[in-house]
């Protein structure tokens, strides 16, 4: 494992200038003569060891994989749909309204197995695009700095919070930037659909100066330090890795709890479409099911282990009714409506 | 060749393949109309889906800062997504031409000049796969924006085809299980109505073609009772001619014989006669039996005319008085009997019978020669009719016969002895046969005036005028 994860070559190619934002980090896993391209927004080193295990399967493959920001990865992809640039042989991402987008685009192969015909219905569209994983929208908190009662179970009782105690919360909230992660719109995008708390949450926000960031990993160890006491809508996958320790809880909110299944696509004009269908197969074999649940990809959510209720459980579907977060008056009063209420954060 | 070697088709292969090409045809037109309905269905249940997301997101523009803003419902959506595999298109524009909100401003959909305000719906290609869109236009008139907005929403056409497909195999699955058990039945039905046909085909191969019996026609339809009815007509037919054949040649040798042996025994007396007034004798002896024989040949062969004319020529409408009227300005009788006293009794009115006039004359030539021969002048032949009837009768004065005579009278072999050379006795059957050929009887018996032959047939139907 050290040793697959030692050919792991990190990049930051952050500070050059491109007209197309590119990818956070490379990886290469195995040494076959075929090159593979796989672009995730995943970390590499929660997915690594699945695609290493899929590499040592299928030894005639080079697997390269490039870690993306996820409207990075779809600006991109749009113009590898446009035939602008070299068309990955799989799209993984975690912004699965873009992946809507693209399918909707004509910009994926369709594939039929029946692995994929066996997923529900909310986790497939067009047989072009699969929902693999299953990952909830958490809250994350301090457990050094808030222990008990003080632990807000639902959005409601940490508004109740935010409105009782102002100041011990002020600037210490923290959530995605919604006009720099993909993810992070999705989510604010689905709370709003359910009106009656987003509108308060998002006054309560700005009444406490909450904080919004860019990343799962700094908003974490932001938690972990104490900067923030509690860190809204964060994909619990990333608290499962970020081995912050004791010092971050996860509450899953009783009153519902989004749950995310990664988008898997095979891009129109893949040169390994074939390749891409045994990485989609490998994916849902048991094993690698078992990966990525042992990596937080896929949570258990039943009941008796996380004391969610079922009907408190919201999976974001795979419909083309997606694309209504990607419109361009909505995302507008969206992020209108999320910039009246938050600051940028002052990075550290 | 080929075909003359090909087995003929059976009846039964022939009505069913017509059941299956009518069945078959009858298919294809209903599952056209099927596949026509379906579609139509399944198109304007889609396009209210399409025209509903349409209104919804009409609805939702409304004008900000004096630009249209659109606040999408999710709920259009929601409804496209009731045809789940299907790609979505939609777009905003403005007065002006301009995108106010869409899904990629980079892939325009080739949108018809616009033709009537409203709603119009049209077909055109979405990323390269055929899909269906409407279009409709909502009027602003505000303090700051004012003009047309339009609304384009599009869908592709899988979920249109997966409902046709259904709603035509939801029809065609019972209708082909239907055709299938209608031809079933058409084989039990057609098995059925043919078994008579087969069971006579049967009975016909198996039959010694020497029996000219009458098949049976009882239980036979209708239809084959008419054919088997004429072919037990033809095979009586056939079956009277060969009886008449034998008959005649029967007669022949029975009746020839006597009358030839005779002639040749006077023929030798007369030869072995030196003395020249026996053998004068026995010369006018052996002409009389000669002319006797020449009256019997000619009544023999009258008489299987007679019958044979009466089963193979058609009928006609006879004037008994004709016929009576010619045989009695005939000279035959005349010489049969010269000088006799002979009257004919007919009426002003025709007599009319469908017969044979030939027939006709034989007969009453016969029965006048009977009475002739054998009666007491004066004869009398007459005709009478009126009713159902008409009677042909030849009266002599004398008392007849005696009963046991009459008795054997009409048939072929009656000849006794004791009738004498001048008598036939084939005269009297060839009466006989002629009205059993035409349906009637012969009457003998006793009257105030004498003894009377009738010829009693059933009058035409319908008085015509000869």
């Amino acid at each position: 494992m050290i040793a697959r994860l030692a050919m792991l070559a990190l990049t930051c190619l952050s500070f050059l200038p491109a007209p197309l934002a590119a990818q956070e980090a490379t990886a290469r896993f195995g040494r076959g003569d075929t090159p593979f391209l796989l672009r995730s927004t995943t970390d590499i080193a929660i997915l690594g060891p699945v695609i290493a295990r899929f590499a040592e399967r299928n030894p005639e493959l080079t697997v390269t994989y490039e870690q993306w920001g996820s409207n990075a990865l779809f600006d991109r992809s749009r113009a590898d749909c446009r035939g602008e640039g070299p068309v990955a042989d799989a799209v993984f991402s975690s912004a699965v309204q873009q992946m809507v987008w693209l399918v909707n685009a004509a910009c994926a192969t369709p594939y039929r197995s029946p692995a994929t015909e066996a997923l529900p219905e909310t986790r497939r569209w067009r047989d072009e695009l699969w929902g693999v994983t299953m990952e909830p929208a958490v809250v994350v908190y301090n457990t050094r700095l808030l222990a008990g009662d003080e632990v807000p179970r639902s959005r409601f009782a940490l508004l109740d919070a935010l409105r009782a105690e102002p100041d011990r919360y002020r600037g210490r909230i923290a959530t995605y930037d919604i006009a720099e992660s993909g993810l992070g719109f999705l989510f604010a995008y689905a709370d709003s659909l359910e009106a009656t708390t987003f509108g308060s949450m998002l006054e309560a926000f700005a009444r406490v100066g909450a904080v919004a960031t860019c990343c799962s990993a700094e908003i974490i160890g932001g938690v972990a330090e104490g900067r923030y006491l509690i860190a809204y809508n964060v994909l619990g996958s990333y608290v499962a890795t970020a081995a912050a320790g004791d010092e971050v809880g996860t509450i899953l909110p009783e009153d519902y709890t989004l749950v995310l299944s990664r988008g898997y696509m095979i891009p129109r004009g893949a040169d390994r479409a074939e390749a891409s269908g045994r990485l989609l197969e490998f994916l849902l074999t048991p094993e690698a099911q078992g990966m990525l649940a042992a990596a937080g990809l896929v949570a258990d959510m039943a009941a008796p282990e996380t004391g969610l209720a079922p009907s408190a459980r919201r999976s974001i579907p795979l419909t083309p009714a997606l694309l209504v977060a990607l419109d361009r008056n909505r995302r507008a009063q969206l992020l209108t409506r999320w910039s009246d209420a938050f600051q940028r954060a002052q990075v550290p | 060749m080929a075909d003359l070697l090909a087995p003929p088709r059976s009846l039964a292969s022939r009505v069913l393949g017509a059941v299956l090409v009518i069945l078959l045809l009858g298919g294809v037109l209903v599952t056209g109309s099927i596949w026509w309905n379906g579609q139509q269905a399944a198109r304007q249940s889609y396009d209210r889906i399409l025209l509903g997301a349409a209104r919804d997101i009409a609805e939702a523009i409304r004008v900000q800062d004096g630009a249209p803003f659109v606040d999408l419902p999710v709920s259009a959506f929601q409804l496209l997504a009731q045809a789940p595999d299907d790609r979505i298109y939609y777009a905003v524009h403005g007065p002006g031409g301009e995108l106010v909100t869409g899904l990629d401003a980079r892939a325009p959909v080739a949108v018809p000049e616009a033709g009537e305000p409203g709603v119009s719906y049209f077909e055109a290609s979405l990323h390269g796969e055929p899909a269906r869109f409407v279009r409709l236009t909502r009027r602003f008139v505000e303090r700051d924006f004012s003009g047309p907005v339009e609304v384009t929403v599009g869908q592709t056409l899988r979920a249109r085809k997966a409902m046709t497909t259904e709603l035509m195999l939801n029809a065609l699955l019972p209708m082909a299980l239907a055709g299938l058990v209608l031809m079933g039945i058409a084989a039990l039905v057609l098995r059925r109505a043919l078994r008579p046909l087969e069971a006579l085909s049967e009975d016909l191969a198996g039959r010694d073609p020497h029996d000219l019996t009458p098949m049976p026609v009882a239980g036979l339809p209708s239809e084959l009772q008419v054919m088997v009815g004429a072919m037990n007509r033809f095979m009586g037919r056939l079956e009277g001619q060969f009886a008449a054949m034998r008959n005649l040649i029967a007669d022949s040798a029975h009746q020839l014989r006597t009358p030839v042996a005779a002639i040749r025994v006077q023929a030798e007396t007369a030869r072995a006669e030196g003395d020249g007034a026996t053998r004068e004798r026995a010369l006018d002896r052996l002409l009389i039996r000669t002319r006797s024989l020449g009256r019997l040949l000619d009544q023999l062969l009258s008489r299987a005319l007679v019958v044979h004319r009466t089963d193979s020529l058609p009928r006609v409408a006879v004037d008994l008085r004709e016929v009576a009227l010619e045989i009695f300005e005939e000279d035959d009788h005349a010489t049969l009997s010269p000088g006799a006293d002979l009257r004919l009794e007919i009426g002003e009115d025709p007599v009319m019978v469908m017969a044979d006039a030939f027939s006709l004359g034989e007969a009453a030539r016969n029965m006048l020669a009977n009475a002739l021969a054998h009666g007491q002048a004066p004869v009398t032949m007459g005709v009478a009719g009126g009713g159902a009837r008409a009677q042909l009768w030849v009266e002599d004065a004398g008392p007849g016969p005696a009963p046991e005579v009459v008795e054997k009278l009409g048939t072929r072999f009656n000849r006794s002895s004791g009738s004498g050379e001048r008598s036939t006795g084939i005269g009297f059957s060839i009466v006989t046969a002629v009205a059993e050929a035409f349906g009637g009887r012969v009457d003998l018996g006793q009257t105030d005036s004498g003894f009377r032959a009738t010829l009693d047939l059933p009058a035409a139907p319908g008085e015509e005028t000869p």
